[in-house]
């Protein structure tokens, strides 16, 4: 420990100039990416359940459903991209609320920094995890014979609505993670408002058999909104209205929750 | 801060002051955590809060760092406003929590990495800086392990480290050997010693009676949100008014008559050991307590030792409040 004296000197003598806000955030982004390395089985749970779903509903109600299995593939691997990234989000909530139950969060707030560094570091490792984990569910169902008609750009777009998909539902789940302080609570709950929003939606099936009142529901349902974007996307035929319905959501939930994330963690105690 | 106050009479922009609060109050609905503490904090000195679990230790640390908005009262930390210029606080301070606050999934030098890289310590140099800070607290065989494999007395150390990328004018550092063995302990206080010896103001808080003794120049003892003494560790046991008289038996069989002799000469109930053989009593002089060691000898009871000590911290806190400074009144472990 001789060196201490020698330490402080150079910390105090070389004070780095204070760093920007978008240099903050990188830094953020970078430590999502060290999470990936040293935690390499989430994308595990990340990719099961989809996986799951896949099989499952192709090979089992497929027939049924559609006619043929690989008719049933071809309408649903779309939707479970989207259900992929939906679900998905829930995790960067249980990170958050992982890392403020432990006083890491207290060491980076007594920093002087951007104060929603943090945070966009959460939705770096966020879109990272939804590119891979839709990347594999894609190759998944290409190798069980879905093939995207609209080709590598109609893939491209899908990936990038996508993107904008997780970035929109992170926010839900950044405010539940600074609110709720049990990681599990935060998987309840937002599972527990997620599940009906995704089977109430057209991602398994068509809404043409179910009941009025719950057409009614499907069919303004933001899950369904952006399946049938995907779909447009990946099938052909995508149209403007297509995207703007598909992008209400992210773009009404990123508006109203990122100011909401800043004031309810700058008044945190 | 006043207005009226010159700015060498107010002790807030002072440049020898590095703490001055005035009457902080943090309530948590029924909970008085922190109840108007008024501090001064003399630049470069280690200053300890002691108190009992739930004093408000935490909380009173918290808004001092700017974590935590006070309900009322004002506080400059290297004479800067909390509520005005919480950047400027920020910039000068540094505070190593109750709870380690490290990202455990990360090995030691990448936590390093990157907290030297938000101070804005650019690619080589802060690898460079992070090394160096590894290097200086014994931790550079473990660098590339994950905390989370880490032993609680390398955390501590690495925690304290990542207090220090760019060196503190202040430096927090609550409760900082709680939990830790006797030579872990050892080693924070030693590296606490050698931060004030080289110009850092430490604030420490602990429930140790001795750990504060033993590193602080002042202490203020709190309990329920209050502040209830302030000195030097001498001033408060001076404040107590007595000392104590040891004595150590050659016979423990006599112990029973050697605590009536005491209790009888000394008005004062006397302490024995679990063996018996050591006895001690508040005497209120040392006239007193020879005149009690004179009687023991006549009485035919032999002594191997006797000594006049001190009051401990203990005894300090039991004086002030009534109550021994072990006692708890709230739940431990709350999240903050
Ligand atoms: N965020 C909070 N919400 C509600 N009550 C709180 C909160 N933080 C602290 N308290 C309460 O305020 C009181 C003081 O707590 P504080 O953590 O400051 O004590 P402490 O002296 O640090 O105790 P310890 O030695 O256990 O760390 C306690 O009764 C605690 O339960
Ligand atoms: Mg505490």
């Amino acid at each position: 420990m001789s060196d201490i004296d020698a330490i402080l000197n150079a910390g105090g003598a070389n004070r780095p100039p204070s760093s920007s806000a978008a240099s903050n955030a990188l830094v953020f982004g970078w430590r999502a990416m060290l999470k990936f390395k040293h935690v390499p089985e989430q994308m595990f749970d990340l990719v099961m359940t989809p996986i799951m779903f896949t099989l499952l509903f192709t090979f089992v109600f497929g027939g049924a459903l559609a006619g043929s299995t690989s008719d049933y593939l071809q309408f649903f691997l779309p939707g479970i991209l989207v259900q992929t990234v939906v679900f998905n989000s829930v995790y960067s909530g249980m990170g958050l609320s992982t890392d403020l139950s432990k006083g890491l969060f207290d060491r980076f707030r007594s920093l002087p920094i951007w104060a929603l560094a943090p945070f966009a570091g959460l939705m770096v490792g966020d879109i990272l995890r939804h590119l891979i984990a839709g990347l594999i569910i894609l190759t998944i169902g290409l190798i069980l014979g879905y093939r995207p008609e609209a080709g590598l750009p109609g893939v491209i777009g899908a990936f990038t609505m996508l993107i904008a998909i997780g970035f929109g539902m992170g926010w839900v789940f950044i405010v539940l993670g600074l609110l709720i302080r049990t990681p599990t609570t935060v998987m309840t709950v937002g599972f527990s408002f997620l599940f009906p929003l995704v089977f109430a939606s057209n991602i398994m099936v068509e809404p043409v058999t179910m009941p009025g009142w719950l057409r009614a529901f499907v069919e303004v349902n933001p899950v369904s909104l952006m399946t049938t974007a995907l779909r447009g996307f990946m099938g052909g035929g995508i149209t403007a209205t297509e995207i703007g319905l598909a992008l209400i959501a992210p773009v009404t939930l990123t508006l109203l929750l990122a100011p909401l994330t800043l004031w309810i963690y700058l008044r945190r105690e | 801060m006043t207005n009226t106050a010159s700015p060498t009479n107010d002790p807030g922009r002072s440049p020898a002051t590095a703490i001055s609060a005035r009457g902080l109050v943090k309530h948590f609905g029924d909970v008085k955590a922190v109840d108007g503490i008024d501090l001064d904090v003399p630049r470069g000195t280690i200053f300890a809060i002691l108190g009992p679990n739930g004093a408000g230790k935490t909380t009173f640390m918290r808004m001092l760092a700017t974590l935590s908005r006070p309900d009322s009262g004002t506080a400059t930390v290297m004479g800067h406003d909390l509520v005005a210029e919480p950047g400027a606080v920020r910039s000068a301070i540094a505070m190593t929590g109750q709870f380690a606050s490290l990202d455990e999934d990360l090995t030691g030098r990448e936590n390093m990495v990157l907290l030297a890289r938000l101070w804005g310590f650019r690619g080589r140099q802060a690898t460079r800086r992070a090394n160096d800070l590894l290097a200086a607290f014994n931790l550079a065989d473990a660098a590339h392990k994950q905390v989370k494999d880490y032993s609680g007395g390398m955390r501590r150390r690495l925690d304290i480290a990542a207090s220090l990328i760019v060196t503190p004018g202040v430096l927090f550092l609550d409760e900082p050997t709680t939990g830790l063995d006797p030579k872990a302990r050892q080693d924070v206080w030693r590296m606490i010693r050698r931060l004030a010896g080289a110009g850092v103001t430490i604030l420490l808080t602990t429930q140790y009676l001795d750990e504060a003794d033993q590193l602080a120049a002042r202490i203020a003892v709190i309990d329920h949100g209050r502040k209830i003494a302030e000195g030097t560790s001498r001033e408060l046991k001076a404040a107590t008014g007595s000392g104590f008289l040891n004595v150590t038996l050659v016979d423990p069989a006599q112990a029973d008559a050697a605590v009536a002799l005491l209790a009888d000469a000394l008005a004062s109930d006397p302490h024995r050991n679990v063996e018996g053989g050591q006895v001690s009593v508040l005497a209120n002089s040392a006239n007193a307590a020879n005149a009690a060691v004179g009687k023991l000898l006549a009485a035919g009871i032999e002594l191997t030792d006797y000594s006049m000590g001190q009051p401990s911290l203990d005894d300090v806190f039991f004086a002030l409040t009534g109550h021994p400074a072990e006692s708890t009144d709230t739940q431990e472990g709350e999240r903050p």
